[in-house]
């Protein structure tokens, strides 16, 4: 099979180069004396210029495709309070860029177009005009001014944390190649930990003489209660991670040495998404995908796929190695009473550790 | 300028500027500037076909990732055993992708070739200010590509910490096997690399200021100089950091200091190394790494600023404000690496000044888009292989640009960092644009280093309509992959059914990507075929003003038979008409070469 393989590239390379070849031939035939193969003439500059004006209609036609195509795989609605935020500056900054690159790519592409080189035609000697690169200095400078004001007010308002919004406080902890949570407890107060601690069951290094830890517990899966701010701290064992939680609009880097932190107000419940109408509307879509691959497996005598439902995720976004493709950890946004008797079915350290 | 070019004028003249030479001398240990760009040239066009293959065999493993390919296993050995890629493997893969295009083809290929072959001629100089400097640094260039291509063969496979090779992940080997051997060999090819670059641009930056002919004022320099100029300063200025960076790193793998690294318990030890940080090598990597996008398009810019004004025979527009920004963009590019770090956990405020001046950076870089299109606006457009290419690389150079703003932005960054949202922009912006006009500047420049001869323009034509569809094929549903929230450097995206909706579009750009290299080969016929087959062209094939087509044709050493031209104008005195506006200044002829003295019946403008 393998040989047959190389045979075949080795064989349509060489069919390539041979046709290759004859083009080669070909192109210069039915030149005209004065004429050089190597320099465009008033014909290639006719062709040329009609491209051009295929290739603005071919960049436009790829946007409206991809949009129509593929709108459906972008992010749905912000799930987090500071998201909708994040979210208007991503509409401001796309209704810029998509402004201009649309007029930008039109013009570029209709002037090589409308300019093509013809015998005789004289080019306009214009080398400066200080009216005109003072007016598109002067555009670009108001409206990034307006986007850098308008970031930095959002930037400010997502990473800034005060005590008084007495959020509840979470440990994240990364490692080769997994995540754990450590919550705060009662007392809403960590326990000290080191990965000098790490010690049989004790996989978090987590101090166990420090009276905070007493009621910290941990686990496998990250609850959050609606519509209460969450302090996410973050700390890894081995290398560096980052908790990319993109339906949060949320992402921090683990670095090992230091603790990184990142707070946000969860506000739709993962009940709530799962049944809002765009992510049935995705869903349905995964699924219809997921049934066909499972159909082509089972005809190989596989295992077919199960059907998929919707959960919030955190994904590993920092190169950490060979399982780096697959660090995830389950989010589930519950309503606060669910998450008070979530919370009290949980073994605190006390128990598990001997504290 | 400089007495020193004229003794050796007059030197020339005596035995006509040829020397007999030996094959050792001609080809291979050559100071002259005109062959060491060559061997730039041929060295970087090898590196970017190694490159350009990784990427498609990891292309092929993200669009089809439970197949088995033979093709694998032919070519990565006991890394694909039975054809399934390692994910060891699939991350030294992207890691020798990046390292490799960024580093050995736009860096060194792009900047070395171009400055070697055009800053004497451009400036009307014998040669380089140190030949002998130039051709270390062509060597230790080689050196330095063979380095990297070893370190492809070690058992423990090559570097896979990804091209920013963060610590820990690239200091101990226990995280990623990639970090053994193979991260020690990067290291020192890149040091390496480093010593080459900097005696590179040293060269580049005397010549440049001291052996410029006589009547060459800096506001004569063609754009092209001017950019390598620029780049090569701020190369001077950057890649001492990332050296700096690199020793630190050689330090912490194998002489047990704590630079980078502190509190790490792995393969269930812990190692005594306290209170470094990742984060300070994250600061020293991108003071180098930012700078490097810019050392990769600034001369990219300069190519394209001098193709598109030669042949759409117009002057460039705005001169000024192009060197200008050239000075701006430079200036900013070493005041804004915290962008790529917003999310490393440093201080937020530092996201807001980095923010406030990457968007700043943005304002220079309009200015040059829009006096690109002005220059284009009622031309003439010469439709050449390379005027396309450079058209080509405004159209990418915008598109990538544009979705800077996004990146640039830490509130927004936040959700798109290390996302395929930012490998289609820096691709679009930095990579293809570079090549745009690495290509443009090779069609463009090849009877300069081919005695004459042409590239062939159909081939040229198929060759720039299949890359440029491919391009935004590739690249534009990209941004989507990355707004739907997928991380990058995953080997699959399988275990997340979540993306499942994903897997067609990835499929549709693998594609692309496959027809895009494929495409390349067009090229690589053109090329070889012509250097030795291709018909020789008219001295000054384009109809340009600049000084290199005023050289013969013949390669000698010294570059002019007799004294050096004399310059008297700018170089953009495309289709500039007479007092009366009845012709053009020489009549019947819409350019006037630089070493044409003022006519009497032109008007004399400030320049």
């Amino acid at each position: 099979m393998t040989a047959l393989l190389v045979v075949l590239v080795i064989l349509l390379f060489s069919v390539s180069l041979w046709q290759l070849n004859k083009l080669f031939i070909l192109s210069k035939q039915g030149l005209k004396s004065d004429e050089h193969p190597g320099i465009a003439t008033d014909k290639d500059n006719k062709y040329n210029g009609y491209l051009m004006i295929a290739f603005a209609i071919f960049i436009y036609a790829l946007v409206i495709f991809t949009f129509y195509r593929w709108g459906i795989t972008l992010l749905p609605e912000a799930a987090s309070e500071h998201g909708v935020e994040i979210d208007n500056l991503f509409l401001a900054s796309w209704i810029v860029i998509f402004t201009v690159g649309i007029l930008m790519q039109g013009l570029l592409h209709y002037f090589a177009f409308k300019y093509r080189g013809e015998e005789g035609k004289k080019a306009l000697f214009y080398f400066d005009n200080s009216r005109l690169e003072f007016i598109w200095t002067i555009i670009p400078v108001i409206v990034l001014s307006g986007l850098i004001i308008y970031g930095l007010f959002t930037w400010v308002d997502v990473m800034n944390v005060s005590r008084d919004d007495d959020p509840m406080v979470v440990e994240l902890y990364a490692y080769q190649f997994g995540w754990r949570a450590r919550y705060a407890g009662e007392d809403n107060e960590l326990g000290k930990a080191n990965v000098r601690l790490i010690e049989g069951v004790n996989q978090l290094g987590v101090d166990t003489s420090d009276p905070y830890s007493k009621d910290d517990f941990i686990t496998d899966v990250l609850y959050l209660p609606v519509n209460k701010k969450v302090l996410i701290k973050m700390r890894s064992q081995d290398v560096l991670h980052s908790a990319y939680m993109p339906h949060f609009r949320a992402q921090m880097n683990v670095v090992p040495g230091m603790v990184t932190q990142f707070a946000f107000t969860p506000t739709i419940t993962t009940q709530e998404m799962r049944e809002s109408d765009r992510m049935i509307k995705k869903v349905d879509n995964i699924n219809r995908i997921r049934e066909n691959k499972s159909l082509d497996l089972m005809a190989l005598g596989n295992e077919g796929l199960d059907s998929y439902e919707f959960d919030y995720l955190i994904l590993c976004n920092k190169i950490c190695g060979n399982n780096h493709y697959n660090m995830q950890m389950k989010i589930v946004v519950v309503e606060e009473d669910e998450f008070n008797d979530w919370t009290a079915e949980q073994t605190r350290l006390e128990e598990s550790l001997n504290i | 300028m400089s007495t020193h070019s004229e003794d050796m004028a007059v030197d020339l003249h005596e035995d006509n500027g040829h020397h007999k030479e030996t094959f050792v001398s001609k080809y291979i240990f050559s100071t002259d500037h005109k062959m060491i760009s060559k061997q730039f040239l041929l060295t970087g066009m090898i590196m970017g076909i190694i490159g350009i293959l990784m990427s498609v065999l990891f292309r092929m493993q993200i669009a089809w990732p439970d197949k088995a390919f033979g093709i694998y296993e032919i070519l990565l050995g006991k890394w694909a055993d039975g054809g399934v890629m390692d994910p060891n493997m699939y991350l030294a893969l992207v890691t020798m992708h990046g390292t490799i295009m960024v580093f050995f083809v736009l860096t060194a290929g792009l900047s070395g070739t171009f400055s070697n072959l055009l800053i004497p001629l451009q400036i009307g100089a014998r040669d380089m200010a140190s030949g002998k400097i130039n051709m270390v640094s062509s060597w230790l260039f080689v050196v330095s590509s063979l380095l990297m291509v070893i370190s492809l063969f070690v058992e423990t496979g090559p570097a896979a910490a990804g091209w920013t090779v963060y610590p820990p992940l690239s200091a101990l080997p226990q995280s990623i096997p990639g970090s053994g051997v193979g991260m020690t060999i990067w290291l020192v090819a890149i040091v390496v690399f480093i010593a080459q670059s900097l005696l590179g641009s040293l060269n580049y930056v005397v010549t440049i200021l001291n052996m410029r002919t006589r009547g060459m004022s800096m506001t004569r320099l063609p754009l092209t100089v001017w950019s390598f100029l620029i780049t090569a300063i701020v190369g001077i200025i950057a890649f001492p950091v990332l050296f700096a960076a690199g020793l630190m790193l050689i330090m912490d793998r194998s002489f047990g200091t704590s630079f980078f690294l502190s509190d790490i318990y792995i393969a269930g030890e812990v190692l005594h190394n306290q209170g470094g940080s990742p984060v300070l090598f994250e600061h020293l990597f991108w003071f180098l790494g930012h700078p490097e996008v810019y050392i990769v398009i600034l001369p990219a810019m300069g190519i394209a600023s001098e193709i598109l004004a030669a042949n759409s025979r117009k002057p460039i527009f705005g001169y000024r404000a192009m060197i200008g920004s050239l000075l701006a963009i430079a200036f900013l590019s070493t005041l804004v690496w915290g962008h790529h770090m917003f999310v490393s956990g440093m201080n937020p405020f530092l996201g807001s000044v980095f923010t406030f001046t990457t968007l700043l950076i943005a304002i220079p870089s309009a200015v040059k888009a829009f006096n690109w299109v002005t220059t284009i606006w009622k031309g003439n457009l010469q439709m050449n292989p390379a005027m396309l290419f450079s058209i080509g690389f405004v159209s990418t150079f915008v598109t990538g640009g544009l979705t800077g703003i996004i990146l640039g932005d830490s509130a927004l960054d936040i959700n798109v960092h290390d996302t395929y949202f930012v490998i289609a922009h820096f691709h679009l912006v930095m990579g293809i644009s570079a090549v745009y006009g690495l290509l443009a500047g090779v069609y463009h420049w090849f009877p300069v280093m081919y005695e004459g001869k042409l590239m062939n323009k159909k081939l040229g034509y198929w060759h720039f309509w299949i890359t440029a569809v491919c391009s935004y094929g590739i690249f534009f549903p990209m941004h989507f992959v990355g707004l739907a929230g997928l991380p990058r450097r995953y080997y699959s995206n399988t275990e997340f059914p979540y993306f499942d909706d994903l897997a067609d579009m990835n499929v549709m750009i693998t594609v692309f990507a496959i027809i895009a290299a494929a495409a390349q080969l067009i090229f690589l016929w053109n090329f070889f075929y012509s250097i030795f087959y291709g018909k020789k062209g008219p001295r000054n094939p384009w109809n340009a003003t600049t000084l290199e087509w005023t050289a013969p044709q013949e390669h000698i050493h010294g570059n002019w038979y007799g004294p050096l031209p004399t310059v008297y104008r700018w170089p953009y005195d495309y289709s500039k008409m007479n007092i009366d506006e009845t012709d053009y200044v020489i009549p019947g002829q819409d350019f006037i070469p630089q070493n044409v003295p003022l006519q009497p019946n032109e008007e004399e403008l400030d320049h």
